[in-house]
Formats: structure tokens, C-alpha cells, sequence
């Protein structure tokens, strides 16, 4: 028997994380996922911070989707003050959210199919999509990742109806591209013999481990926040949960190219009925200017989206004080690596990578 | 059944069809869409946020920033210092004496932008800030952090006369509110 130690600075683990492989041969007979490497004081640095404040720290969670993290905290503490939203500010919250669906999601792909050794070229045409929208975003948030976007009971800045019209022109053209992408790769017989019966996860496990988003659904289990909690404006629009059948790579690849699909579904119907009107509760400017005034009343809220990696929860407990007491992030990333031991057993070592790229992590929110 | 490879094939079409309409279609439509950066340049967002500055009317004498310390205090990495300047007879004179901020611990959040009841502080468009050495390069002093109002509105336009016409409004105010004032003391006509 072999153990071998892939990362931290391994290309393929998509950050500082480790795995300790014991092998037999090629195959695979234990694996321990070690991570804390990018460990950085999230919870306890939010625990010193005015509740505003913290928002431009969860933008550091997860940063390839930093609007999930935004509208996940926002979510929270507004259960926890009890502030309400405006119209408008919903339609934006879930326009942007949604945005930040696909652009994850490209990425994810386009990595995955990196790990698998179609180097570089779907990747950058993922990127190519995905560049538009950042675009986007910096002309909307004010920064292409560390968006800092949401804020308590409302948005930061306006959609423009130019804006507007820049999303509509992408929703027109994305199919396009998403269907070059998969005639690019989804027939690939190179790809099916990589992919299919590879890292299976049975939906009884899943469930059983607490695992979420994509990874969960491909397993064929139908569970998804959106149409569970309903949160935001959710329940207005018309949209399907893709679901696997196997629960192998390939399920969990193509679950997320359905996903884009339906993330366009839900965009195409928030910009039609997107209405006019204010985008930030009057009450809670106040919170924007003076962030130490702000103190929510005594309690607590656990508030949860789903994040393009699964159920991205906020758990936040006030005393009273600007500060939060306890402040918890129950990262999607860190809670779907518990499985990977489970999905690697058995496999050839050079699947390992794929089953890692396949479950979507990133390192700032599994250490945090 | 199809024919084993076909997928392969197929998928080599699209990188050909790619390679070849990088040539002469549009960057939007599918051409080549890289930026050869620093020959070419995008312009940025009127929105884009990097690091922060400080604005100046005129003169950098006459400095908005009355060094009241609330950027300072709710700056989440806490980057900022200031010291208040003391007149001759030790009093504040609602000026900066010391007005740094560290670029190195900066993250671009915008925070100092909206807490500033002065207008005062902005961020700034300007990426290109690299510097050789992280303790004395990075640290940005006041001589470096100020900029003028008309740069101001050069990278920022639609926020800029936004807020010049509010500061010219509550000018406006205060001179109106202080006319009628002056003139009584002065035992005027008493225009009440």
C-alpha cells in the first residue's frame, strides 16, 4: 500500500487543499480530505464587526459567485431586524443571483473539463461567456468579484435600463453558446469513458451526509432551496430542478449545463416583470451611513439561499450590540467534501481529481 | 449507433469554426476577444471601485475631509489613519494633519465611500498602483491621496455633479440662512 499526499499545491485541487490518498496500485482504498490551509478568521473577524461591515467580508467566502454569499447574509439579518424589501430590490437581488448562477456554474465546468485534460479550450470559452457578465457586474456593483452589492433591506445601485438591456442581449445569445459547448463536449465519447460510472453517490447517501445543490440533485434527489424555502420572490417565477439519474460525474456536468438553462428561464421572466420603484427601504438607509447604530433586537436567524454550490446558510445571533455574538456559515463546499472518501473508493487515482473538480469547491468558503 | 469518435469530431468542428471566425467576425459575435493589454485598454465603469482618494475643491488647501475619523473607525480591514491638525492655539482645525491609507490592506470594499457625511472621500479608477516596496510604496499619504474635483468628474461624471449640486444647494442655504442673520446684527432695515 502507497499514501501519497495530493496538494496543497496541487493544480487540479482548485485551491490549497490536500487529500491523503492511500493506493493499491492505481486504486484507490482510503482518502482523507485535510484542509484549513486558507483559514482565515471568517467567523470570528465578522463577531468584531458592525453588521454592514460583514457583508464585504462574505464576499470573500465563496469568491467565484460573491452575490450568493450577499443575498444569503442579507437574507439572514433582515429576518433577524425584520426589515422589509422593496419590489424592485427583489427582482434585482434575484436577477444578479441568478447571474452569478451561470457564471459559476461556466466556471465550474470549464475547470472540471480542465481536470479531465481538454485543456484550456472549453475553459476559455466558458470564459469568454463569463467576462460578459463580470463586465456587467462592474458596471452595475463596482467590482468584477468582490461585489459588496447587497445591503440590508435593499440594493446598493440601480439596474439602468441600459443594464437591463445588456442582460436581455446576453439571455438572447447564451443558448447559442451553451449549445456550441455542448456539441463541443457532451457527445465526446473521450469524455462519456471519463465521466460515466465514475465518483457515484447514491441519493441515499447524499441525503444521509447532508449534501446539497448540484452534487445532491444529480443524484437524483429533489431538493432545491429555491422551491423548499422560497425565498425572495422565488415562488413567482416558472422554472424546473434538473435532476441526475446515476449520481456519476457526467450527471453532476450536465446537471449544472440543465441549471444555466433554467437560470436563463428564470432571468428571461424577472426582466419582464421587473417593476420601477425604489430599491433600498427609506428606513434603512441609516444602516448604509451609520453601520454602529445599527442594532438588531435580541435573538437569532438562520437564513439560507441556494448558493450555486448548495444550501448556503447564515446563522447569526444578536445581543443587542452593533456586533453579532455568534456569527456561523454553513459553507456548501465544506459540508460536500464529507462524501468524497465515499465516491473515491474503489476509483483509479486519476479519477480522484475529477470527482474533486466535480463536487465544486472553493477553498475560501470550505476554510474560511 | 453512432460511429465511435464521431462526438470527438464533432467537437473539433467547433474549435475549427472558432479558430476560424476569430479572424473576421466581431468580438461580440464570436471574435477574438482578448484585449492586448497594455497597448490597448478598456475604459473602466463609471461604478468601478478600486482604491480610495481624497477630494479637493480648488486648492488642495481647501480639503473637504474635516478629519472627523468615521472612515477610519468603520473601516472593516482598518487601513486608514488620520491625525487632526491643531491650529496655533491647539484647538482641531477640522483639517488632516496625517491622512494615510495602506493600499496593501485596502480591499476596495467602498465602505469609507459611505460613511463620509463630508463627500470627501471616493474611490478612485486608477489599477495601476504597483510599488516596490509594500511598507513604504503601499502606504499612500496624504500628498498622494489627494485629487481634485475636476478629476473627480472626469472618471465619475454622473456622481460628481450629483453631489456638487447638493453641496451647492446647502451652500446656497447657509448663505441665505446667514444673510438675514448678519444684516440684523448689523441694525439693519430689519426685512423680516
Amino acid at each position: 500500500m502507497l499514501e501519497i499526499n495530493f496538494g496543497p499545491q496541487h493544480p487540479s485541487t482548485h485551491g490549497v487543499f490536500r487529500m491523503t490518498v492511500q493506493l493499491e496500485g492505481e486504486k484507490i482504498c482510503g482518502l482523507k480530505p485535510v484542509f484549513g490551509y486558507l483559514h482565515r478568521n471568517h467567523e470570528q473577524i465578522a463577531e468584531n464587526l458592525p453588521y454592514a461591515a460583514i457583508m464585504t467580508y462574505t464576499d470573500r467566502l465563496d469568491y467565484v459567485n460573491a452575490l450568493s454569499n450577499n443575498f444569503g447574509y442579507a437574507l439572514t439579518v433582515e429576518k433577524l431586524a425584520g426589515l422589509e424589501v422593496p419590489e424592485r430590490a427583489q427582482y434585482i437581488r434575484i436577477i444578479m443571483a441568478e447571474l452569478a448562477r451561470i457564471v459559476n456554474h461556466i466556471a465550474v465546468i470549464g475547470f472540471m473539463l480542465n481536470d479531465l485534460g481538454a485543456f484550456f479550450t472549453p475553459l476559455l470559452y466558458a470564459f469568454r461567456e463569463r467576462e460578459r457578465i463580470l463586465d456587467l457586474f462592474e458596471a452595475v456593483t463596482g467590482s468584477r468579484l468582490m461585489n459588496n452589492y447587497f445591503c440590508f433591506s435593499g440594493v446598493k445601485r440601480d439596474l439602468t435600463d441600459a443594464n437591463l438591456a445588456v442582460i436581455k442581449k446576453m439571455i438572447l445569445k447564451f443558448p447559442a453558446f451553451l449549445e456550441e459547448f455542448e456539441a463541443l463536449l457532451t457527445k465526446n465519447e473521450i469524455l462519456c469513458m471519463r465521466c460515466q460510472n465514475i465518483g457515484i453517490l447514491s441519493g441515499e447517501t447524499a441525503t444521509n451526509a447532508g449534501i446539497t445543490g448540484p452534487v445532491l440533485r444529480a443524484s437524483g434527489v429533489n431538493y432545491d432551496i429555491r422551491k423548499v424555502d422560497r425565498y425572495g420572490i422565488y415562488d413567482r417565477f416558472d422554472f424546473k430542478i434538473p435532476l441526475g439519474q446515476k449520481g456519476d460525474v457526467y450527471d453532476r456536468f450536465y446537471v449544472r449545463v440543465l441549471e444555466i438553462r433554467e437560470s436563463l428561464k428564470i432571468l428571461d421572466q424577472a426582466l419582464t416583470q421587473i417593476p420601477q420603484g425604489e430599491i433600498i427601504n427609506k428606513k434603512s438607509l441609516s444602516i448604509l451611513k451609520m453601520p454602529r447604530n445599527f442594532k438588531p433586537p435580541v435573538g437569532e436567524a438562520y437564513g439560507r439561499v441556494e448558493s450555486p454550490k448548495g444550501e448556503l446558510g447564515f446563522y447569526v445571533v444578536s445581543d443587542g450590540t452593533p456586533q453579532p455574538w455568534r456569527y456561523h456559515v454553513r459553507a456548501p463546499s465544506l459540508i460536500n467534501l464529507t462524501v468524497l472518501e465515499e465516491m473515491c473508493l474503489g476509483q483509479k487515482i486519476a479519477d480522484a481529481i475529477i470527482i474533486l473538480g466535480s463536487i465544486d469547491i472553493v477553498l475560501g468558503e470550505t476554510d474560511r | 449507433m453512432t460511429l465511435f469518435g464521431w462526438g470527438v469530431l464533432k467537437g473539433m468542428g467547433v474549435t475549427f469554426k472558432n479558430f476560424l471566425t476569430s479572424y473576421f467576425r466581431k468580438p461580440d459575435e464570436g471574435g477574438i476577444f482578448t484585449v492586448q493589454y497594455p497597448e490597448e485598454r478598456e475604459g473602466t465603469a463609471e461604478n468601478y471601485r478600486n482604491f480610495p482618494f481624497l477630494v479637493y475643491d480648488g486648492a488642495p488647501e481647501k480639503i473637504r475631509c474635516v478629519a472627523c475619523g468615521i472612515c477610519e473607525r468603520e473601516c472593516p480591514p482598518k487601513c486608514i489613519h488620520i491625525e487632526m491638525e491643531l491650529d496655533a492655539a491647539g484647538k482641531p482645525a477640522r483639517k488632516p494633519a496625517v491622512f494615510d491609507i495602506d493600499y496593501g490592506l485596502c480591499m476596495n470594499c467602498g465602505m469609507c465611500e459611505e460613511v463620509c457625511p463630508f463627500d470627501s472621500i471616493f474611490m478612485d479608477h486608477a489599477f495601476e498602483v504597483a510599488a516596490p516596496e509594500r511598507q513604504i510604496g503601499l502606504v499612500r499619504h496624504k500628498k498622494e491621496l489627494l485629487k481634485s474635483n475636476e478629476y473627480f468628474r472626469e472618471i465619475r461624471p454622473a456622481l460628481a455633479s450629483a453631489i456638487d449640486q447638493k453641496r451647492k444647494a446647502v451652500e446656497e442655504k447657509k448663505k441665505a440662512a446667514a444673510q438675514p442673520a448678519s444684516s440684523q446684527s448689523s441694525g439693519g432695515t430689519g426685512s423680516l
